[in-house]
């Protein structure tokens, strides 16, 4: 940032604004049944509901729009609410569908999937700061545990876990980076916890509960046959989570 | 210095009553002398197991109110003069315990006693917590079906990192695996679980299988430690389990189908 538009208090900075890619779960909608989409979101939600809980999502109505079905929007956002959902914004609405939606306070995202419009707009308003580098300059480091994650304890790493014993059911553990678990994985795993697409899972034997990577999961029943009780690395592809056996 | 071991399980009803009062009469046999406490406030049912219900006075809650001295409530049991129980109180609840009433207790039995074990109630509140808070060493009481399996672990979480061990940073506590209730038929049918298959899951060091037997509830209405019954196979489980823990090698027993022969078929008691 050059000096001539730096502010002329720009030594006692009270804020700042950075820029930042988030992965937040999106809510698709195929119907306009609001006792349907309660009933079956309910559903998914006993799943895994600590997960859900205080989630944000985005709420994806293209589908909606495009068969012309009319959605109740503010009854819709209210039931989500009940839920313990954070409706953060939607997208592919229609035009009274975005005018309720900026009436609640929810954000209109572009239907492009990369959003570099939005990025791209937004980012001539912000006060770029190239010279600041990302906060991944310094890379944690590894964290290493020996003995065998029991049910109920929660590990969580800055970098990169491995984990050298077995995981038990009922044990959570979480990564910024790539989680490797060199022995039975019954519990948990999530990586990429803050966003890192790139992030991995590899584990000895896959048992696990719930598998993450930056956000995007699959359960213990979404597993494939082929895959489990088998060594695995677990990685995203297309925001679409694949678990090949190694 | 003594050593003090947590009876304890998570879950409820898996034998680890039983399993502190067999152990600690086992002990006390040998020679070395044994305090056993039961942790269990309202709830008291180590005095019925041993056979003292008939001689509190005192309990472990007199003592930490300073209301009785350890002497006065200390019960010496009639067979073993090694073995000493310390009953807890039916009238009030867990809250009438303290962390630093219970520690002050355990020292001074450190004092005299070789060997402290604290019976645990099931759960992982505070009764759960305090038993296990100042242990050495703990036996994890484990039936051999799932829900059992699944809380066994939960405890040796707690364990890792709620025990004083844990807390200073010091030697972890030592888990020792006990399988209680086996029964090999039901393993056989699948429906229950192998010691190998308990053993995968917790990955822990065994140190005994008490198999399902008809002599443990015999010797919980008669107020015997079921150790004492040389004939029972459970007992003699227990006694196996003791030599174990003090550093004999013996070989598990009572894991394996009993080859019954012509007479075993046609009489289909065991002991």
């Amino acid at each position: 940032m050059s000096a001539d538009t730096q502010p002329a208090n720009y030594h006692h900075p009270a804020l700042e604004f950075k820029s930042s890619s988030l992965t937040v779960p999106v809510l698709v909608l195929f119907s306009n049944d609001l006792t349907l989409i309660s009933t079956q979101l309910d559903e998914k939600l006993k799943q895994a509901p600590e997960f859900f809980k205080n989630s944000p999502i985005l709420v994806d109505l293209k589908f909606l729009t495009a068969k012309q079905l009319n959605l109740e929007f503010v009854a819709f956002i209210k039931a989500a609410r009940d839920k313990a959902l954070i409706p953060i914004g939607i997208r592919g609405g229609s035009p009274e569908q975005t005018r309720q939606a900026h009436e609640l306070g929810l954000a209109v995202f572009s239907t492009h999937n990369t959003e570099t419009n939005i990025s791209a707009v937004k980012q001539e308003k912000l006060p770029a700061k190239p010279d600041q580098a990302e906060d991944a300059d310094t890379f944690p480091a590894t964290q290493l545990i020996s003995h065998p994650i029991r049910s109920g304890q929660r590990i969580y790493a800055k970098g990169d876990l491995i984990v050298l014993a077995q995981v038990s059911a009922g044990a959570e553990i979480m990564a910024e980076g790539n989680i490797h678990v060199y022995g039975t994985l019954r519990g948990r795993a999530l990586a990429g916890i803050q966003g890192n697409n790139d992030s991995r899972i590899f584990c000895k034997n896959l048992q696990a509960e719930l598998v993450s990577i930056a956000g995007i999961y699959k359960i213990s029943e979404d597993l494939d046959e082929s895959v489990r009780n088998k060594p695995v690395q677990i990685f995203l592809e297309d925001q679409a989570l694949i678990i090949n056996g190694i | 210095m003594a050593r003090i071991i947590v009876v304890t399980s998570g879950k409820g009803g898996v034998g680890k009553t039983t399993t502190s009062a067999a152990v600690a009469m086992g002990l006390a046999k040998k020679g070395h002398k044994t305090a056993v406490i039961d942790f269990d406030v309202g709830l008291r049912n180590l005095d019925l197991l041993i056979g003292c219900e008939r001689r509190v006075v005192y309990d472990f809650v007199n003592v930490i109110n300073g209301e009785a001295s350890l002497n006065q409530a200390l019960i010496r049991d009639k067979r073993c003069n090694q073995l000493y129980i310390l009953p807890a109180s039916q009238t009030r609840d867990k809250d009438a315990l303290t962390k630093e009433g219970v520690g002050k207790i355990i020292g001074e039995l450190s004092k005299e006693f070789k060997y402290i074990i604290c019976d645990s109630p099931a759960g992982i509140e505070k009764g759960a917590n305090l038993a296990m808070y100042y242990a050495d060493d703990a036996f994890v009481v484990t039936n051999p079906e799932v829900s059992s399996v699944r809380d066994s672990d939960r405890m040796l979480g707690i364990l890792a990192s709620k025990s004083r061990r844990a807390e200073h940073n010091m030697e972890p506590i030592r888990e020792y695996l006990l399988l209680s209730r086996y029964s090999p038929d039901r393993v056989k049918l699948g429906e229950m679980l192998s010691v190998e298959d308990v053993q995968e899951i917790l990955s822990l060091h065994l140190l005994g299988v008490i198999p399902e037997s008809k002599s443990v509830l015999n010797a919980s209405n008669s107020g015997v430690p079921v150790i004492l019954d040389e004939k029972s196979n459970a007992g003699q489980a227990y006694a196996d389990l003791v030599a174990r823990y003090l550093g004999e090698d013996r070989p598990l027993r009572f894991v394996d189908l009993e080859k019954k022969g012509i007479l075993g078929k046609l009489f289909r008691s065991r002991a």
